[in-house]
């Protein structure tokens, strides 16, 4: 098989795409399986939008703790 | 860190860049409109010399939209937006409200300069990217302010979680950055001829087909990440907050985001379909823009899901029906452009009026409708009152509406009908029509869009109004809102 330059662009092209593709699958099985094995809950993110005062309580508070920590602490 | 004193959302920049937006989108229409009716009208061309034709006003039209109302309407939401989700005041970090100062200073007199430089025919004549160098430079230094501002204020959050619109902004600051700085290398003349040049004259660093490339994969790019990334990343914000339903699905927001960011810097080659350009990167171009409908689909179903079991609002609150219909625009043009990138289509659809058309529903219906229901959204808690007029509001978005449907027919009819003329053959094989002769036939719908184009600048002026008259005159509010705006 005559291997040029255009040939091997070719298939790195083909095979990026498609390791790209089973990425962008296993992105959501990763989405759904780690939801399911109780690991994350994405849906509770959407309250971000809608619980935002500057005094509302974080959806995810590390560093809100390690900013109070190192304030505490100065 | 102020310790007693209530801690509040400083909202400065946000108003600053509200009133930019206002001024910038009534500029960019202004002069939108003034030279659709030159098409219509090819005397009008000649009202003021050289500084009035088509060929000097139309990239102040492009760049004034897309550099000076929609990159104003980012920075002014990101200034509202970021603070919010991030829980985190701009007023707790004094660097940042100096950076983010420096960054409006800057933005304002450099876009104003900008302008006038294209006014007067400094250009480095790329669609979309005509400011020469020295002001690719200026923008460069406020992309670079603006990303110190949006990193910094990332460092100081309470949110550990990075709320959606977050990524969308993110992702818009690194992509322009990117295309921005490839597209526009360039060398003055000056320097390449020995003297012989000017300063102000530049020519690109790229030759032929090789530009070409590069242009459209900024030009189309620049769609991407100015009108549609920050636009998404607004909606996922403002529709929830504004209807108090969370995000549809919050995966499916993630996937399309990714979706999105994959697929959408292959399109680029669409626009040279039938071109020197290597055929499998026309092929290429034409077939990722088809699987782009995948991942903006994916955005425009999710929010109109969010409002599921809460239509009512649509009927009695006019900022759901000003998103609901950004939304619905976006699904339109998003399925249109792929259509348009099937070759066999843009055999027909190149080079005619059906692009403006299709250009014009995306940015009228969707970026400009999701910007000015964004700024209604803040008005009340940025100024503390009510909105002015509910009716006003309501007026506003019919008018537009109708304008923009207007717009897209006229050019839809208008663009077929040319492509058709075009390549129309008789018995011999002889072409069939002069190009004169698409000319005469285009006349009524070229008036069609100049009255469509009117009508949107009136609504705007609506917009504009309601707005100033929010802020003067509107009912004081005691408190901010939670989700429904207040209006009067």
């Amino acid at each position: 098989m005559d291997m040029d330059l255009r040939n091997l662009q070719g298939y790195a092209s083909f095979f990026m795409s498609l390791f790209l593709v089973v990425m962008l699958y296993w992105y959501i099985i990763h989405l759904y399986r780690s939801e399911k094995k109780g690991e994350r809950d994405y849906e509770k993110y959407g309250n971000i939008a809608l619980d935002d005062e500057v005094t509302s309580t974080p959806v995810e508070d590390k560093p809100a703790s390690e900013r109070e920590y190192k304030e505490e602490n100065k | 860190m102020q310790s007693n004193a209530a801690l509040e959302y400083d909202y400065s920049l946000a108003k600053k860049f509200t009133f930019l937006t206002i001024l910038f989108g009534f500029l960019a229409m202004l002069v939108g409109t003034l030279i659709a009716a030159q098409m219509a009208f090819p005397e009008l061309n000649y009202l003021i010399g050289e500084y009035g034709t088509f060929s000097r006003l139309r990239p102040i039209h492009t760049n004034t939209a897309v550099f000076g109302f929609t990159v104003s309407g980012i920075f002014a939401t990101w200034f509202y937006v970021g603070q919010r989700v991030l829980k985190v005041s701009m007023a707790e970090s004094k660097f940042l409200m100096v950076i983010g100062n420096i960054q409006f200073w800057i933005y304002f007199v450099g876009a104003l300069l900008a302008t006038i430089s294209l006014l007067f025919g400094i250009s480095s004549s790329k669609e979309y990217a005509q400011y020469q160098w020295p002001f690719d430079l200026v923008v460069v230094v406020i992309w670079v302010l603006w990303g110190v501002g949006m990193m910094g204020l990332i460092g100081i959050r309470r949110e550990k979680a990075l709320y959606i619109s977050v990524w969308y902004y993110l992702a818009c600051f690194l992509g322009i950055a990117m295309l921005y700085l490839f597209n526009n290398m360039a060398i003055p003349t000056y320097f390449a001829t020995e003297g012989l040049g000017s300063i102000f004259h530049s020519v690109s660093f790229y030759a032929g087909t090789n530009d070409a490339l590069v242009q459209w994969w900024y030009g189309h790019n620049a769609v991407a990440f100015g009108f549609t990334v920050p636009i998404v990343g607004m909606i996922y914000y403002f529709l929830p907050k504004e209807s108090g339903q969370a995000i549809y699905s919050y995966k499916l927001s993630l996937l399309s985001f990714w979706g999105l960011m994959f697929v959408y810097l292959w399109a680029g080659s669409h626009h040279l379909l039938w071109s020197t350009v290597p055929d499998w990167m026309q092929t290429m171009g034409s077939a990722f823009s088809i699987v782009l409908i995948l991942p903006s689909w994916g955005s425009a179903i999710n929010m109109l899901l969010t409002m599921k079991g809460e239509w009512n609002q649509l009927t009695d609150n006019p900022l759901i029906k000003f998103m609901v219909l950004a939304s619905t625009f976006y699904m339109l043009s998003t399925i249109e452009g792929p259509i348009q990138a099937i070759r066999s289509v843009n055999a027909i659809a190149h080079f005619t009026d059906w692009i403006p058309g299709h250009v014009h529903d995306g940015v009228l219906g969707w970026v400009v409708f999701m910007i000015m229901a964004a700024i209604f959204h803040m008005a009340p808690r940025m100024f503390k009152r009510e909105i002015y007029s509910k009716k006003l509001m309501e007026a506003q978005f019919w008018l537009q509406t109708i304008a923009v449907v207007l717009y897209f027919t006229s050019m839809w009819i208008a663009g077929i009908t040319q492509g058709m003329m075009w390549r129309a053959v008789d018995e011999y094989g002889n072409l069939m029509y002069s190009f004169i002769d698409t000319v005469t036939v285009l006349h009524p719908y070229y008036t069609i869009r100049t009255l469509s184009g009117v009508m949107y600048l009136l609504g705007f002026m609506m917009f504009a109004y309601n707005i100033y008259k929010t802020m003067t005159s509107g009912r004081q509010l005691t408190e901010e809102p939670q989700f429904r705006t207040p209006m009067a």
